[in-house]
């Protein structure tokens, strides 16, 4: 695992070295701020006229889906495509170290763009009195989803060369896992499968897993969700690579 | 150093690489012959670890690279096929990724590797520069600097002098020569005055099959006061 830190560095300050980086950033806090504050959210952050950050947060599962894989999809395909593939793995660094650095620089990244958000938090703890609890707690579970959507996009990103296709199959595999949640489709689910197997494919739901965090529950089983999800496509990958 | 037995790699029905066997001394500079896609990157990308073969044994320094690709692959310099490199890195930053991967982690060590090949491959005057900005026979050159970097045992270069003037050429082979005493080299082209000029051994594979396995001396003697070109021609027909 000594090679991480090299690869890890190089990946995420690669962000930085084309306009990626700030395109995606201004992006990303300009849509979610904008949500936070137009009427589709309940009002806005402000006319709510509750200090909590639930207005900000709320649309998170959404953004992601179209956010996260523009940052996932150059993580394996531009390498193939460029032929610098061919360079990395002829260094001395292991399939597991790469899919690890590569993943967790991305992550990074992504861990990033939610926590530039903190000039909001400031503003609403200034205005008033939030949880704060709720609020880390709600990071916390940004964080973790992010993670979550940034393995499937890695994962996609890894099975083709072109960028294009792992962007769409990135969205294509993360909106199931939005949709499990809502409850147009847990019914549809119900009608064709018993109820106990509709509830099990519920359960997968970003979503609902997302939601116990906003409320300020960091329950073991939403993590474990999280982190599970993000360990079975990082293995996935290595064996998407090793083939 | 490097020892070949009878690799073998099939993409789909087609066999790329059909029992290829040899071993390179340190010391020696193997050129490898043969006509596009007969099989000589293929073979390359299997002694680098990039490939699994499907039958056979490479191995570096006694060491099998189906075993363990970490330790060949830290004896080894590899050069690929047309020198991919992160283009938005400036050379000095990509040399010194390549440094620090390869285990030289410290500011001074690294610095000291980077400037090495930086001044071997006179780069000199582009180290500040965005690769992606360099012309062809500067980013040759990045891919170069890249696999002597470390100073390897064992080189292997995929079409080392390809898009070089014939300037850069003539220089390139000198260093390759001049750092060759020490080292074992593999080097694939389509130029054979190349081979006359620095190689002490030759192979020509077609079809995937080792053809010929001689020193330039004794191929030039196969048809006495025939080109080489010639000479290569009449052996690799079957690709044609």
């Amino acid at each position: 695992m000594r090679h991480i830190g090299p690869v890890f560095k190089r990946e995420f300050l690669g962000y930085f070295r084309s306009p990626v980086a700030y395109v995606f950033l201004i992006a990303f806090l300009v849509i979610s701020i904008a949500w936070s504050f137009s009427k589709f959210a309940a009002g806005g952050i402000f006319k709510a006229g509750i200090a909590s950050m639930d207005r900000y947060f709320e649309a998170f599962p959404w953004l992601f889906l179209f956010l996260v894989p523009a940052v996932g999809m150059r993580l394996w395909s531009e390498e193939k495509r460029s032929g610098t593939v061919e360079l990395l793995f002829t260094l001395p660094v292991t399939t597991v170290e790469a899919v690890f650095a590569k993943f967790f620089a991305g992550w990074a990244f992504l861990s990033l763009a939610v926590l530039l958000s903190f000039p909001l938090a400031i503003t609403i703890g200034y205005l008033g009195n939030p949880d704060w609890g709720v609020v880390t707690a709600s990071y916390i579970g940004a964080i973790l989803m992010a993670g979550a959507y940034l393995g499937i996009c890695a994962l996609m990103s890894a099975l083709t060369k072109n960028q294009v296709i792992a962007f769409v199959l990135s969205i294509g595999v993360c909106v199931i896992f939005v949709f499990l949640g809502y409850s147009g489709f847990s019914e549809t689910l119900e009608s064709v499968f018993p109820v106990g197997v509709a509830d099990a494919v519920a359960n997968f739901s970003f979503g609902t897993h997302f939601n116990a965090f906003l409320m300020g529950v960091i329950d073991l089983k939403d993590v474990v969700f999280f982190l599970s999800l993000i360990g079975l496509t990082m293995f996935l990958n290595v064996v998407a690579l090793e083939r | 150093m490097i020892e070949v037995r009878g690799l073998v790699k099939t993409y789909g029905t087609k066999r790329a690489v059909d029992g290829v066997s040899f071993t390179v001394k340190r010391g020696d500079i193997l050129g490898f012959l043969g006509p596009n896609g007969a099989g000589k990157s293929t073979t390359m990308k299997m002694i680098t670890g990039f490939l699994r073969p499907d039958a056979g044994t490479a191995t570096v320094d006694g060491i099998n690279v189906a075993t363990d690709p970490v330790a060949v692959k830290s004896r080894l310099g590899y050069l690929p096929e047309s020198a991919p490199a992160y283009p938005e890195m400036t050379v000095e930053e990509f040399l010194g990724f390549i440094a620090e991967v390869r285990g030289f982690r410290s500011t001074e060590a690294k610095r000291a590797q980077v400037d090495r090949a930086i001044s071997l491959t006179h780069l000199t005057p582009v180290r500040k520069q965005t690769i992606e900005t360099l012309s062809k026979g500067f980013k040759q050159r990045v891919g170069f600097a890249q696999a002597l970097l470390h100073d390897p045992p064992v080189l292997v270069l995929d079409e080392p002098t390809d898009g070089l003037d014939p300037n850069q050429k003539n220089e390139v082979r000198a260093l390759i020569k001049n750092m060759a005493v020490e080292k074992a080299v593999i080097l694939s082209t389509h130029i054979l005055e190349e081979v006359e000029a620095i190689c002490t051994r030759l192979i020509v594979i077609s079809q995937g099959r080792v053809v010929v396995d001689e020193t330039p001396a004794q191929f030039r003697a196969r048809q006495p006061g025939a080109r080489m070109d010639e000479i290569f021609r009449t052996l690799t027909k079957g690709d044609i």
